[in-house]
């Protein structure tokens, strides 16, 4: 590709801005959605830039600059914990195994549903009977007792909670995708790619993928609210890295010191918000982009 | 109506019929004693799509699949295509039985290619319009040097031009005829030997067919294409094809030489199909009577009888063929030679000749 290369690839590149725009401006009509893409840049942010205002030290159960329960105050704006520890530091803090398990874990689950689901509705017949019996298998295991099992079985750390979660999410994304991927594969473009000479691989791959990624893209954002909340869960039943701050861990350790009773609120209510604020924020992107991916409002473009 | 339905065990096959065959070298594709049956789920009763077809495709001819809606055309083009496995008879390409192995299938589809009724649906709607064209080298040849070159000859040679301004659109920016030639140069790219089309025009405006026709009919004289085209319009087989095989309920009735067929239509059926056409001068259209019966139940006796105007008449009875038309099937026709036709009755007035 010589001359005319790179006018063809700028060409392309302003193609793409220029869907992209499309994009950004459709996602934009919807409010919910903006607010809770806002939300998660925040969130995002915070846990990227924690260690330049938190001094790690301070989060060691030794190096807690307070008292014990010190009540929240000018200089610790959420109080402290047992240990003397600033609860909003560590809330700050915890948003960093909080977002990774998150996306690690969604990702697991998301590519092998995603994997599961092409083959089983781009080969029919046994191999997705099969397939979708052992999805169904998983789907009615209740997926807590699993991650509980697992992460009893397997040692302890932020790698085994993700594979908890990541094995036992998957199997809402491959009914998803695999009912995409029969829709799709009906549809005359995969014939004229079967008589072009197109192997299996080749139809799976160049036309059935690029067709179900939005509704991948749209489960994936639901899945990180599923998976924070699951590490949460993990962690606040003691199967967590002890090693590590979670928000799952914090309230943990609250309700071991009996913050509960003591009316210690500080200690329990700021995590449990976090939680339920950056799983709703995934929650409501991932609602937004199910909205801009609609197949409806694509074909009109 | 062929997804919801699965293939079924083979059959009787059907007994060749000999037809004195005009010697025109071996053809390049073609079916012989072809029969495709679909079982509805749970075994609820066999529709014979194709029912014993006999068909030739010479090199550099063009010829014209006729019929009504739902009698088998277009699951003859997908077998041809190796796109539905027949269960019985064979598909020869080269007077080779195609071979159903992913390799072999994968090696005959780089000389056979197809192009499909909906140029909207056929292509992928995430692809630009270089990528479609280039999907079946990349499949065949992987990534090549010339690949840009052979994209944009195959392009103009379908008549977009100047090739480069297509490039980088998406099929939901081109108008259909636009499609359609994408669709086109996608398979000829790979510089097939023959095309199958299904209904390559039956979406497209009047004013676009004509430039997909004319299409056809260059690249036949500038490559040497052969080509099998499906259609419901016998003006368009008039206009473009060589030989016109008429078919109806999986069988091939009448078939030859398109001036012959359709100047001097010998089979009630083509007689029928050819006077409601506005331009054939027929004095008075003839308007069948009812639908084609289901493919499941294939009527016994000449497959035509239910509906044919010439016993129902009572011409047939006058001329003593009624028994044989309403028990005896007229036989599978020979895949070339001259003018043939599947009819008691129209047998019988060759006799007299």
């Amino acid at each position: 590709m010589s001359a005319p290369a790179p006018s063809r690839r700028a060409l392309l590149w302003a193609r793409r801005r220029a869907a992209w725009g499309e994009f950004a401006r459709t996602y934009a009509q919807n409010r919910a959605g903006l607010f809770g893409l806002a939300a998660l840049a925040a969130a995002a942010l915070t846990a990227l830039c924690a260690p330049l205002f938190i001094d790690a030290g301070e989060l060691a159960v030794t190096g807690g600059p307070g008292g014990r329960f010190e009540p929240p105050s000018g200089e610790f704006w959420l109080g402290t914990d047992a240990f003397g520890r600033s609860v909003l530091a560590m809330v700050l803090w915890g948003a960093r195994i909080s977002l990774t398990v998150g996306f690690l874990a969604a990702f697991v689950s998301v590519a092998l549903g995603t994997v599961i689901g092409i083959i089983a509705g781009h080969f029919g017949g046994w191999p997705s009977d099969v397939l979708m019996r052992v999805t169904d298998w998983f789907l009615v295991l209740p997926s807590l007792v699993v991650a509980v099992a697992l992460a009893a079985v397997l040692e302890r750390s932020t790698l085994t909670i993700i594979v908890a979660i990541g094995v036992t999410a998957w199997p809402a994304t491959a009914r998803v995708v695999r009912a995409q991927t029969l829709s799709v594969e009906a549809r005359p473009f995969i014939e004229r790619a079967r008589a072009l000479g197109g192997g299996h691989l080749h139809v799976m791959k160049r036309h059935v993928l690029p067709n179900v990624m939005p509704v991948v893209l749209a489960q994936t954002t639901l899945l990180v609210a599923e998976a924070i909340v699951m590490e949460s869960t993990l962690s606040f039943l003691g199967l967590g890295d002890p090693s590590t701050i979670s928000w799952g861990g914090i309230l943990q350790d609250a309700r071991s010191a009996g913050a509960i009773s003591s009316g210690i609120w500080w200690y329990m209510v700021p995590p449990g918000l976090a939680i339920a604020l950056v799983a709703l924020s995934f929650t409501l992107c991932g609602r937004a982009l199910e909205g801009v991916f609609n197949p409806r409002l694509r074909e009109r473009r | 109506m062929t997804a919801e339905l699965q293939r079924s065990a083979p059959q009787d096959g059907p007994e060749g019929a000999a037809d004195g065959a005009r010697a025109q070298g071996e053809p390049l594709l073609s079916a012989s004693g072809l029969s495709v049956e679909f079982t509805g789920r749970g075994g609820r009763g066999t529709a014979r799509a194709v029912d014993g077809v006999d068909l030739d495709l010479h090199a550099g001819e063009i010829l014209a699949l006729v019929g009504e809606s739902g009698c088998g055309k277009t699951t003859l083009a997908r077998t041809l295509l190796g796109l539905e496995r027949p269960t019985a008879g064979r598909v020869l390409f080269e007077g080779r039985p195609l071979a159903y192995g992913a390799r072999a299938l994968k090696g005959y589809r780089h000389r056979v290619q197809l192009v499909q009724q909906d140029p909207a649906g056929s292509l992928n709607p995430r692809h630009t319009v270089y990528d479609a064209v280039a999907e079946g080298l990349r499949i065949h040849e992987g990534a090549t040097a010339d690949e840009e070159r052979r994209v944009a000859d195959a392009l103009s040679r379908a008549g977009l031009r100047p090739p480069e301004r297509f490039y980088l659109r998406y099929p939901h920016e081109l108008s259909g005829g636009q499609r359609q030639r994408v669709v086109i140069a996608g398979a000829l790219v790979l510089e097939p030997e023959a095309l199958v089309a299904d209904e390559p025009v039956a979406s497209l405006d009047a004013s676009v067919r004509g430039e997909i026709l004319r299409l056809l009919l260059d690249l036949r004289a500038d490559l040497g294409l052969s080509a099998l085209v499906v259609t419901h319009d016998l003006g368009m087989a008039w206009n473009i094809a060589d030989r016109v095989a008429v078919m109806y309920l999986g069988r091939v009735v009448e078939a030859g030489p398109v001036e012959e067929v359709l100047a001097e239509p010998r089979h009630p059926y083509t007689q029928a199909l050819m006077s409601v056409l506005p331009e054939s001068g027929a004095q008075e259209p003839q308007v069948l009577a009812g639908e084609p019966p289901d493919p499941t139940r294939i009527p016994g006796g000449c497959r035509f009888h239910a509906r044919c105007p010439v016993l129902a008449s009572g011409e047939a009875e006058r001329a003593g063929v009624a028994d044989a038309c309403r028990t005896q099937d007229p036989g599978v026709l020979s895949g070339s030679g001259p003018a043939r036709v599947a009819c008691h009755y129209a047998a019988l007035g060759r006799a007299g000749d």
